[in-house]
């Protein structure tokens, strides 16, 4: 096994084009930060963009920046800070989950797809990726979309480069709209409430006019008493005052909230989007289900397993960590997110269980002959990150 | 004397069409198929109407399963489909073809289901996109992309084109507003994509088939995001004296850090026009207008657009004229969104949609105006400035060839300029045959070639919409699957 660096894309397809002609398997990475995501996998070689770094558009006023996919998350959030804008989707950082080393990429960013708090109101990494360019399976250099906000032009290959995890194409170069950085932020807290009732608050403040950008339930467990239930504002300071008011009064039904500064709230939601707050040597869990049938959900998986968890978006998304000898966990998961019409990522978990037990949700048989033929369109011969994602793709 | 092409049809269809119909009536009651030459006229062009052509049949289904009835039936006979939804397409994306039966989803017009905690609403994909608000306005909601054909347009077509709209600056465009759908293949699979959930497991489809133009397969039913409107709404016009002002100012907004829900642009044309149409109260002493619109509680509103005014008047603006009434607010939008059609009864028109960079939105401006004096021709300006989507409507007489052919010329030229630019051939309204054979301008052989791999993993055999999107030569990569035809052969 050889390990590659490009420095370009040119050489980059130059190697790729190798492989297809030998047929040699690639692991394509970034700087590793979450190598652990995804089904084990063995390749003859592995391809790291870390060499293929910098930012090369920024344009303030149009809210857009392109970035070569090695680039690290950090710089780009600087740069972009610096004239008071951001990546809406609140990039996740994976280096405590998985006890890694390094800067994360904004190509590993786009490949696992995972996004933050407060993609329960601006949406995720996908809803704001608008342009990608890729080596496909063959060394071929692809481009699509751009860096309009707007574009209809063609068959958009940006959104499904987005949480491949690296089985369709190695991403060379990655274009995305941002937000203004919203002057300041607070968050509203009540103590005390059941997960039903905690979640029923949460969605009852998305259906206000108030535009909550994060809200969260933590229930009282090993690490933590009582629960915590923590609704977001951001938006400039006179705004954040009104509307934090609005809320409480909407929602006084479930008791009295105080209310976080913005410092104590960017801390805290800081550690909600990167999953600090559950043990790190357990197997950890992303669920996503409909926020109402999210507290139902977490009774089923209770009623077999001792669990720690804490619920985002809403409710709609669970972090859900358990022992990772519970070989059973992944049968109780998997039925109670089915019965909730939702999914489950088996997010972190010792090689042995990953290579046993699906790592992503399991698809239908039509849905999987399909991703074969689509993996099969961009990645003839297989080459990329094979087996990452559902054995055989 | 028209420009676009169609492919010839396929004379082994034309000679097999009574068997097809019988084949089509035994698979749906006489209501859901039509036949007749009169009433399928009603379906042989969309609004991109000096194109059109009679289709072999259309078929109404009423069910996921008749859909899928239907393309397994096609595809066991080698029949190509276009799909439609309300047949508003401005890009010629639900014209038909002589050899090619239309699949509407008009019949398939319920709201399944409406769940406000969870911020979701079920539809089948014939609900118009307005319906869908007018449903949930009463307790505070809407469905955000709002194109300007909202009253009649389909949620289908909508997922077919990934519109957009005018509020889109902040809400997104129709693949952000979407949790799930239900997909039927070319050969009658169905498969549901994503669901209630926030986002869908396995690879990201919905992301590939919305905007797919109804090449990859026909969405019958689709979970919809319902946002909470704001607690108000309020419309503004800045006019300027220079387009480039006006242009500058929205620059300068977006890098103040404000995103207003919605900023709309207009010429002096396009004012004359809509003013005389909508009596909204515009302007008419300016040669640019900025339709400004922020959202949120009285102070809030009031603040923003104190901040926006500066802004404003550092960029020399004219003339600011707030809405006092929500009668006003709404007189201010109907005229932005009747735009085209109070454009329809001054001139023929066709309407462009190529999106540039913001920074790019004055020098795209002049250039048009050049390139439309050298084919003496008129064009009106109208377009959403916050995402630098352009949408000049170049007027002409469709009476005389001569004329459409120089519109259409002309037309191609803008949207060369648009790509060249930085930006793209559309933004909104899809490629359809419109564009179809300007995408080299945009795209490499390579770009073009990887996309209809993609497109052949739904559609080996190129039967669904096959004339869109694509230029006709060069349709399928040399790998890509054998098509039926010479399979058959061989």
């Amino acid at each position: 096994m050889s390990a590659f660096l490009p420095k370009d894309e040119a050489e980059a397809s130059d190697y790729v084009k190798s492989c297809y002609a030998s047929g040699q398997s690639l692991t394509l990475m970034g700087n590793g930060t979450r190598q652990h995501l995804g089904r084990p996998i063995v390749t003859a070689h592995t391809l790291t963009t870390s060499a293929m770094s910098g930012i090369t558009l920024y344009e303030p006023s149009e809210l857009v920046i392109r970035a070569k996919a090695g680039t690290p998350v950090s710089e780009i959030e600087k740069v972009i800070a610096a004239k008071g804008q951001m990546l809406p989707f609140e990039a996740m950082d994976l280096r405590h989950v998985y006890g890694t080393q390094g800067e994360p990429t904004v190509g590993g960013l786009t490949a696992t797809g995972l996004s933050g708090p407060r993609r329960i109101q601006q949406g995720g990494v996908r809803d704001h990726l608008i342009g990608v360019s890729f080596i496909n399976g063959r060394g071929e250099l692809i481009k699509s979309g751009g860096r309009v906000m707007k574009n209809v032009t063609g068959l958009d290959l940006v959104k499904i480069s987005c949480g491949a995890h690296g089985t369709l194409g190695l991403l060379a170069e990655l274009t995305f709209k941002l937000r203004p950085k919203p002057e300041t932020e607070a968050t509203l807290l009540i103590n005390g409430l059941s997960d039903a009732r905690g979640i029923e608050a949460l969605c009852l403040a998305m259906g206000t006019p108030y535009e909550v950008s994060a809200s969260a339930h933590l229930p009282s467990g090993s690490t933590r008493d009582p629960a915590q239930t923590l609704i977001r504002i951001e938006n400039f300071a006179s705004s954040v005052t009104y509307r934090v008011e609005q809320l409480a009064h909407a929602l006084k039904a479930f008791g009295v909230w105080e209310i976080l500064n913005a410092q104590d709230s960017a801390q805290l939601w800081h550690k909600i989007a990167n999953v600090t707050l559950l043990p790190s040597s357990s197997a950890l869990w992303r669920l996503s289900v409909p926020p109402t049938k999210a507290a139902a959900c977490v009774a089923q998986i209770k009623a077999h397993m001792s669990i720690d968890y804490h619920y985002d978006w809403s409710g709609g998304l669970i972090w859900v960590s358990c022992a990772t000898d519970n070989a059973a966990a992944s049968m109780h998961i998997r039925a109670a997110v089915t019965a909730a019409q939702g999914h489950a990522i088996l997010i972190r978990a010792p090689d042995q269980l990953r290579a046993t037990h699906p790592v992503f949700e399991p698809q239908s048989e039509a849905m999987m002959k399909l991703n074969a033929s689509i993996k099969a369109s961009l990645d003839p011969k297989g080459l990329f990150n094979p087996g990452r994602m559902y054995a055989g793709l | 004397m028209t420009q676009i092409a169609f492919p010839t049809p396929d004379p082994d269809i034309l000679a097999r069409r009574d068997d097809i119909i019988s084949g089509l009536a035994a698979l749906l009651p006489p209501e859901c198929l039509i036949t007749s030459e009169d009433e399928r006229r009603a379906y042989e062009t969309d609004a991109l109407t000096s194109y059109r052509r009679l289709p072999l049949a259309v078929v109404l289904p009423r069910s996921t399963q008749e859909v899928s009835a239907v393309l397994c039936y096609c595809h066991s006979q080698g029949v190509k489909v276009v799909p439609r939804g309300a047949g508003t397409s401005l890009a010629g994306g639900a014209i038909p073809q002589e050899d090619a039966i239309v699949i509407g989803v008009s019949k398939m017009n319920r709201i399944l289901e409406i769940d406000y905690a969870n911020r979701m609403a079920r539809v089948e994909s014939g609900v118009t996109n307005l319906s869908i608000t007018d449903h949930v306005m009463p307790e505070g909601f809407f469905y955000a992309p709002d194109p300007s054909s909202q009253l009649a347009c389909t949620i289908a077509g909508n997922i077919g084109m990934n519109s957009g709209g005018a509020h889109c600056l902040k809400y997104g465009v129709t693949v952000n507003n979407i949790l799930g759908a239900t997909l039927v293949l070319m050969d009658g699979t169905i498969l549901q994509i994503g669901g209630p959930a926030l986002d869908a497991s396995g690879l990201d489809l919905l992301g590939l088939i919305i905007g797919s133009e109804g090449q990859l397969g026909i969405v019958t039913e689709a979970c919809v995001r319902l946002l909470r409107a704001a607690e108000g709404a309020r419309p503004v016009l800045f006019g300027f004296d220079s387009s480039e002002d006006a242009g500058a100012c929205v620059a300068a907004i977006i890098a103040a850090g404000i995103v207003p829900v919605a900023m709309e642009f207009m010429d002096r044309p396009a004012i004359e026009i809509c003013e005389a149409f909508a009596h909204a109260g515009y302007p008419l002493d300016v040669e640019a207008m900025l339709i400004i619109e922020v959202e949120g509680a009285q102070e809030e509103m009031a603040m923003q657009l104190e901040r926006i005014i500066t802004i404003a008047k550092a960029h020399h603006v004219k003339v600011v004229k707030e809405s006092s009434s929500a009668m006003e607010a709404a007189l201010i939008w109907k005229g932005r969104k009747s735009a085209f059609g109070a454009t329809g009864r001054v001139a023929d028109y066709i309407c462009m949609d190529g999106t540039v960079p913001t920074s790019q939105l004055v020098h795209v401006l002049a250039r048009t105006a050049e390139i439309i004096d050298t084919y003496g021709l008129k064009v009106a300006n109208v377009f959403h400035a916050g995402d630098g989507n352009m949408h000049p409507l170049i007027m002409y007489n469709a009476n005389d060839p001569a004329s459409q052919a120089l519109a259409e010329a002309a037309g191609n030229d803008i949207l060369r300029l648009c790509v060249d630019a930085g930006g793209c051939l559309t933004g909104e309204h899809g490629v359809g045959i419109e564009k179809r054979d300007l995408m080299r301008h945009q795209f490499s052989k390579a770009d073009l070639d990887q996309q209809m791999r993609v497109r052949a993993a739904f559609d080996p055999e190129w039967l669904l919409n096959p004339a869109k999107v694509f230029p006709l030569d060069e349709r399928v990569p040399v790998d890509a699957p054998v098509p039926r035809k010479e399979r058959a052969a061989a």
